[in-house]
């Protein structure tokens, strides 16, 4: 028998009985389509997570004072000293390292910011021009930090979106100047809104070059150093010429923490790709159910065509044919009902990502592929046994319809 | 051409071994005309079952065209079934989803030809059987006799050597009876062999040779002179 013949006339015998057809073809779409959902989802929730990270600035790696040290007293303690802070210059001596693109010195304190009568506490960076490009961040009006000496105290701010509003409220914020603890800035731009980025809102803030920080402050040390590496393969060359600049810097000390985004980027993926895992496995099951209710209704059909199947015998199909009709008929049936269940799937996905946009809700193309094979596989598995009842049968007794 | 030898078949009923045929020696040729007729219960059908290779004796052998076709497997039975024996069946057994055309096609198809040359087999074995304007018509709009015509030209679309009729009139009225046994009767002049199981005396009469069975023995087995 033909390959094309036996499809035909497993095509035609699922024609034969249509609301059984459609149901189980039903079943099986259900199956698929909630991998497919429920993978988006988990998938999406693993995008979202890396791109919330990828905003925070990719390649990022970061360097901090003091050591975390893991076994034994740290030096420091020993001595009874504080880890030497870093300093603005130790930040500069970066660039020497060709694998670095460039960095952003952070501080981080708090002041009272006020324009007339109108008094907030707030968060205060001091960074330079270069945080606007390793965060990744956008201004609505006016401009960044300006460049040029790391030095250099320039009495300018840049106002968070939210600080704008709050203090200057539709007027004209650029230009115009504040009180920022016990000195005036002059506002030269504002942020554009930008919501959270990993537990850091830039709305509410303030940003000043970093030596006037240290001026308002009265310190000297940095709260982080931000580094850009010149690409992805570099972040390991960074980390390395990183801690031995700045262990050169420090006298042969080891009292710098440096840290890659990688890391814990890689920690969330992998948790968030076993979690999508296992709810797509979850959904697998209902494509299992769906597999024994193929075998439930094949069985049935077997029975109701137990004279059929006499009447092939006798006009000299051997059982193996009976056989392959048979898982022709739950092949097709998987392979329409997976076809089905993937456009629903699909569909689903996309009615979730407008509802809620800032998930990337996509399955993942291995979802698709495991959800149809699971489908087939069931199918035809489950089909193995009615089948094979069906090739046993005594042709005289189907026949007869016994 | 089809040679029984010692041929018994027993079922188990319960735990009683019920004999359905016993010590069967029996030889027919090429083209001859054969009925079979006996009470029911006397073995006829198991018999024709039996020439059919549905079912397997329990002793003896069966040579068909001098080949031992008693120990075949299931795929090789099936062979022999599909390219040497043709069953007409008293209900006449079409696939109800199926076309007349489809229906004849069927054992074309299980032997893989291809769909060319079924197309051009079918439709001269519909012409002659004068079903030519019944081709796309499913066997609940077909009449009695024109299901079993059509079930007749499923029978013999593959030539086969041997065609078994089990009560092939049985569900029709007589003039229609006798028009589908006169079409089985007209493949004798290909050289069919033709082979008849009937309980109805007249019919069985027609035959050149009848065989009489009871209790699954051969009563009688008359060769008409002609």
């Amino acid at each position: 028998m033909r390959l094309s013949d036996t499809l035909q006339f497993a095509s035609g015998s699922l024609r034969g009985s249509p609301t059984r057809t459609l149901l189980m073809m039903l079943a099986m779409a259900i199956g698929v389509a909630a991998v497919v959902v429920l993978t988006a989802l988990g998938e999406g929730a693993r995008r979202y997570v890396v791109d919330q990270f990828a905003s925070l600035g990719t390649n990022l790696v970061i360097v901090l004072p003091g050591r975390t040290e893991t076994s034994g007293v740290g030096p420091g303690l020993m001595s009874g000293q504080t880890p030497r802070e870093i300093t603005l210059d130790d930040a500069q001596a970066l660039l020497r390292s060709r694998a670095i693109k460039r960095f952003a010195p952070l501080t981080v304190g708090s002041a009272s910011l006020s324009r007339g009568a109108l008094n907030r506490e707030v968060v205060v960076l001091g960074s330079t021009s270069e945080l606007l490009a390793v965060r990744h961040m956008e201004m609505a009006v006016g401009r960044f930090l300006p460049g040029g000496d790391i030095h250099d105290t320039a009495s300018v701010c840049v106002l968070g979106n939210q600080m704008k509003r709050e203090l200057f409220g539709n007027e004209q914020a650029v230009g115009q100047w504040v009180r920022l603890g016990d000195r005036r800035f002059r506002v030269i731009g504002v942020m554009s809104s930008q919501g959270e980025s990993m537990g850091m809102r830039t709305d509410d803030l303030v940003i000043i070059p970093v030596a006037s920080s240290h001026q308002l402050f009265n310190t000297s040390g940095l709260y982080r150093i931000l580094v850009e590496a010149k690409h992805r393969d570099a972040i390991g060359q960074v980390t390395k010429d990183a801690e031995s600049i700045l262990v050169e810097r420090h006298s042969g000390e080891r009292d710098v923490t440096v840290i890659t985004q990688d890391a814990v980027l890689q920690t969330f993926d992998r948790i968030l790709g076993a979690l999508t895992m296992a709810v797509g496995g979850i959904a697998a099951i209902s494509l299992v159910v769906a597999g024994v209710l193929i075998m439930n209704v094949m069985l049935i059909a077997v029975a109701q065509r137990v004279k059929e199947i006499g009447l092939l015998k006798a006009l000299g199909a051997p059982g193996k044919q009976i056989r392959q009709l048979f898982f022709a008929e739950a092949a097709l049936l998987s392979a329409i009902g997976s076809v089905a269940g993937l456009a629903l799937g699909h569909a689903g996905s996309f009615i979730i990502g407008q509802f809620y946009p800032s998930l990337p809700v996509s399955p993942p193309w291995w979802a698709v592929i495991a959800a149809t094979a699971t489908a087939l596989g069931t199918g035809i598995l489950f089909s193995v046994w009615p089948a094979r009842r069906a090739a046993r049968l005594d042709p005289v007794a189907a026949l007869a319809g016994k | 051409m089809i040679e029984l030898q010692n041929v018994c078949r027993t079922f188990t009923v319960g735990d009683q071994q019920v004999a359905a045929l016993r010590d069967i020696d029996l030889s027919f040729g090429a083209g001859e005309y054969i009925s079979i007729m006996g009470p029911s219960g006397s073995g006829k059908s198991t018999m024709l079952n039996m020439l059919g290779l549905l079912d397997r004796p329990s002793s003896g052998t069966y040579l068909l065209d001098g080949g031992n076709v008693t120990d075949l497997n299931d795929e090789q039975l099936a062979r022999v079934r599909r390219e040497k024996i043709g069953f007409v069946f008293q209900s006449f057994h079409l696939v109800p989803r199926l076309t007349a055309t489809q229906n004849v096609e069927l054992p074309m198809i299980l032997a893989g030809i291809p769909a060319g040359e079924r197309k051009a087999r079918v439709q001269v074995l519909m012409q002659s059987y004068g079903l030519a304007d019944r081709v796309g018509h499913k066997p609940d709009q077909l009449s009695g006799g024109q299901r079993q015509r059509v079930a007749i030209a499923r029978a013999t679309v593959m030539n086969p050597a041997v065609l078994l009729a089990d009560e092939p009139t049985g569900n029709l009225d007589q003039a229609t009876g006798w028009e589908v046994l006169k079409l089985l009767e007209g493949l004798l002049e290909q050289g069919i062999t033709l082979v008849l199981v009937t309980h109805d005396a007249e019919i069985g009469a027609r035959a050149r040779r009848r065989i009489h069975m009871l209790d699954g023995r051969i009563l009688s087995d008359e060769q008409q002179a002609k």
